[in-house]
């Protein structure tokens, strides 16, 4: 391991920039990483780290800023520069072929071959050496990789880096997906490969791990270096939190006028739970309140709300709405009872992307529309452009491809069609995903008006300064279970974070 | 399907607007189909240099037009199939199977009694009997289209060889012969059925909530599902709906042969599954047209009968149909890749 001030850092990288369009992900990130160190990169969901890792990866190009190995100035251009330069990247999605074996998959890409035909038992003992020299000889060079556990599969991804001759492994929370034991394997490898001089870019939101096996740290901050090459030992929890919250960028939170003592109850879950996932959630929704939940991904924050909706059939509890009980795992029984969802991945869940976009608004009521059967087109139009003029819909024309528009357009347009719909509740799983900075107010915005004509909102979200800042309840969901519940002014970012990452309650 | 729309608005969207609008008048939907009326008149234009008056006779009009209107109906049901992102393979053996069914001893005693309409109405509920299996086993067993059809393929062939004992099973109904022979207004029977099928089918799938949701459910299956739409049960309707087609194309069959066999329709879902994709219907659902599929039947029945004209042989036609499939299919693709690039 390395302590101490790095003379000559292995991976330099000098004033990241990466600007998308109409959003700058990345506005100046510095990171020194040293052979043989697990250097930690900290920071909230959005702060630029996946980013970050998909420029390292060759999958983005830097908009500015300098990377350097060995001193030498290196570009990459596309992923395989990534992996010819020895930087390898494991994704959260292992990136691993089900239905070939281990030494297939290792070599997938740089195949071991002669004349076009592949050395197979050559590719074998390499891998029986590479499975050792990971401590896990084991897994034998056939196995096939889909009956390996998650943990298997990642240590196929190692083995993988390390045919490549990697000399940075950037792991994206890695333990995400393994249980105790397995993680504790996991530490065992990577300490094995920090002592051939390997250096592991670790990312990770639980502090527990970071403490375990964690060098260095890194923190970033809207798409900004805050903290630089912190050491691990010294640093303490508190600090290391508050420069992830920092100042925040100020997004316009709207007023919360304050929910009425008597306004009835819209929404009631009690007890509900879902095997594997999560158990014993309760909470009421008014009408004219906005219920958060927070919590990282894998919490069950969105399964949650998909079980409300019944995209999942719960395994336990009752959801009843304004006093009747609501029949389990039906969405269609959901939606004519007055529920609403707009889903955490929009594009895939939410719209028929070539569909116009009236016809995306309408996709819930145009058969109310449609006396016996008959779609009215002129009535859906309508009803869409009177939408589109409410909620300030740019470009206002309904009838183009839903697919032309913004982010945040499109998530009006999904707003839209529980408007049009009448919906009494409604449920949004991270409503401003993909939504530029300047039009998250405008949806903030509208969600509390929406709330304040008298619909039950509930709002999943993993900015947490967004739960806080728009709901009037939170509840802190964390590994399945709720761990804290309460007004939003009686909770602040840090706790929350406290709460999500250590897992202790409070 | 809708017009450009007049009055952009009047802000800097409205170069995005032209970007994305293709100047061309063979952009859109409504692009597509002049685009296959041209490649239609084009052939017809070659039919009449080289046929003549051979080509370019009413009689031979007929002719094509009669030879198109069965595997039209089957296209007219597999363009809903495709439409909702599915495939049905065997609509060609259901065919035959209806065909023999409505020809077995026992419906042809119980026509004589009745009404030779007997003999229609038997073709068409087990041509809708058996595309509901394939629709329970899609939707509800969650088993791909391709294999389910695939199965459904081998399985109604193989009734129809058991029912018939593969014997050819003539009509006995001198009624039901007559109404098949009826020409109104010069017309064969057979043309008015087509034209009234694919009419309704136009209506069914643009104009009708059954259409909305074919056509949402083929763009995002998971989007229909979550905006509330029964996904499984309007699958189901799908495919009964396809299996009806195959009744009433099996009915016509009977009227143009006088005869049921298991023989019948062979090959024809493909035929059926090509006219539907030349025509501009999206393979992977999402998109579909009526008016293309009737388009697309009338291009390679003309073709064919240009090539029969000519004298060329069936292996040659063969051929031409492979690389038109080809062309169509790459071009739709180019149209694909243009919409998502902006």
């Amino acid at each position: 391991m390395v302590t101490g001030d790095p003379t000559a850092p292995l991976l330099q990288m000098h004033g990241i920039v990466k600007h998308f369009p109409g959003a700058k992900a990345l506005d100046g990130v510095d990171l020194d990483v040293v052979a043989g160190e697990v250097h930690c990169l900290l920071g909230q969901n959005g702060a630029g780290k996946s980013t970050l890792i998909k420029v390292l990866a060759g999958a983005h190009q830097p908009t500015a800023g300098t990377i350097r190995l060995d001193g030498e100035q290196i570009r990459i251009p596309h992923p395989v520069a990534a992996l010819e330069h020895g930087i390898a990247t494991m994704y959260q999605e292992l990136d691993v072929v089900d239905g070939l074996t281990v030494a297939e998959n290792i070599y997938l890409g740089h195949e071991l071959a002669s004349a076009g035909f592949t050395q197979r038992r050559e590719a074998a003992g390499h891998t029986r050496r590479l499975m050792e020299r990971l401590g896990h000889p084991e897994i034998g060079p056939h196995r096939e990789v889909g009956t390996l556990s998650a943990a298997g599969k990642q240590i196929v991804s190692m083995a993988r880096a390390l045919s490549r001759d990697a000399r940075v492994i950037v792991m994206d929370e890695p333990s995400a997906v393994l249980d105790s034991g397995e993680v504790d394997n996991l530490f065992r490898v990577v300490e094995e490969l920090t002592g051939q001089g390997i250096a592991i870019i670790y990312i990770s939101h639980r502090l527990e791990e970071i403490r375990r096996i964690g060098d260095r740290i890194t923190v970033l901050k809207d798409g900004m270096t805050v903290g630089r090459n912190l050491p691990v030992a010294s640093t303490s929890t508190d600090e290391l939190i508050k420069l992830m919250t920092g100042k925040n960028v100020e997004y316009a939170f709207p007023e919360r006028p304050g929910v009425p003592r008597d306004a009835p109850v819209r929404l009631e879950v009690e007890g509900l739970g879902l095997a594997n996932t999560f158990r014993d959630v309760s909470f009421t929704v008014r009408a004219g309140e906005i219920v958060g939940l927070a919590g990282l991904v894998g919490s069950g924050r969105s399964e949650i709300l998909e079980t409300v909706y019944g995209a999942r059939r719960a395994t336990a509890g009752r959801i009843t709405l304004d006093g009747r009980s609501l029949r389990r795992g039906s969405v269609a029984a959901a939606v004519s009872a007055g529920i609403g969802l707009a889903p955490e991945e929009r594009k895939s869940q939410g719209l028929v992307l070539d569909e116009p976009v009236y016809r995306n608004v309408t996709l819930a009521s145009f058969a109310r529309m449609a006396p016996a059967g008959w779609l009215d087109e002129r009535a859906e139009k309508k009803a869409a452009r009177e939408q589109a003029t409410a909620l300030d819909l740019r470009p206002r024309d309904v009838e183009r491809a839903i697919r032309t528009l913004s982010g945040g357009n499109q998530q009006k347009a999904m707003l839209a069609r529980w408007l049009v719909h009448g919906c009494d509740v409604l449920l949004l799983d991270e409503p401003t995903r993909g939504v530029d900075v300047g039009a998250r107010s405008e949806i903030y915005a509208l969600i509390r008006r929406l709330a304040d004509a008298g619909t039950a909102v509930v709002v999943v979200s993993s900015e947490i300064p967004e739960v806080l800042g728009l709901a009037d309840q939170v509840l802190v969901v964390s590994d399945g279970r709720v761990v804290r519940s309460g007004p939003a002014q009686e909770i602040d970012e840090h706790q929350v974070l406290d709460l999500v990452m250590e897992g202790t309650s409070a | 399907m809708t017009e450009p729309t007049a009055a952009p608005p009047a802000d800097k969207e409205i170069k995005n607007e032209s970007r994305t609008r293709l100047p061309s008048m063979f952009s859109g939907a409504a692009g597509r189909n002049v685009g296959l009326v041209l490649a239609l008149v084009l052939i017809c234009v070659v039919g009449v240099i080289t046929g003549g008056g051979r080509f370019a006779s009413i009689d031979n009009l007929m002719v094509v037009l009669r030879l198109a209107s069965v595997i039209g109906v089957l296209a007219i049901g597999m363009t809903f199939v495709i439409t909702s992102g599915g495939i049905d393979l065997s609509v060609g053996s259901v065919m035959g199977l209806t065909t023999v069914w409505a020809t077995t001893w026992a419906t042809q005693a119980m026509a004589e009694d009745l009404h030779w309409g007997v003999m229609v109405f038997t073709a068409m509920v087990v041509g809708t009997v058996a595309g509901l299996v394939n629709g329970v086993i899609i939707a509800y067993g969650r088993v791909v289209p391709f294999i389910t059809t695939l199965a459904m393929l081998a399985a109604a062939r193989g009734l129809a060889e058991m029912i018939s004992n593969r014997q050819t099973q003539r009509v006995q109904s001198d009624a039901f012969i007559e109404f098949f022979r009826l020409e109104p207004l010069g017309v064969p029977i057979l043309v008015w059925v087509f034209a009234a099928v694919a009419v309704a089918g136009w209506f069914l799938l643009n104009r009708t909530t059954f259409g909305r949701r074919t056509v949402a459910i083929g763009g995002n299956a998971e989007a229909s599902r979550l905006a509330g739409i029964k996904v499984q049960r309007h699958t189901l309707y799908i495919y009964g709906l396809a299996g009806l087609t195959a009744g009433i194309a099996g009915a016509m069959m009977l009227g143009r042969t006088t005869a049921g066999t298991s023989t019948h329709g062979m090959l024809w879902e493909l035929e059926a599954i090509a006219a539907v994709v030349v025509g501009g219907t999206l393979l992977i659902g999402g998109r579909g047209t009526i008016v293309g599929t009737v388009v697309g039947v009338l291009i390679f029945t003309v073709l064919t009968n240009v090539f029969t004209i000519n004298n060329m042989s069936t292996s040659a036609q063969l051929v031409a149909k492979g690389a038109i499939i080809v062309a169509a299919v790459l071009l739709q693709q180019r149209f694909a890749n243009r919409s998502k690039s902006t």
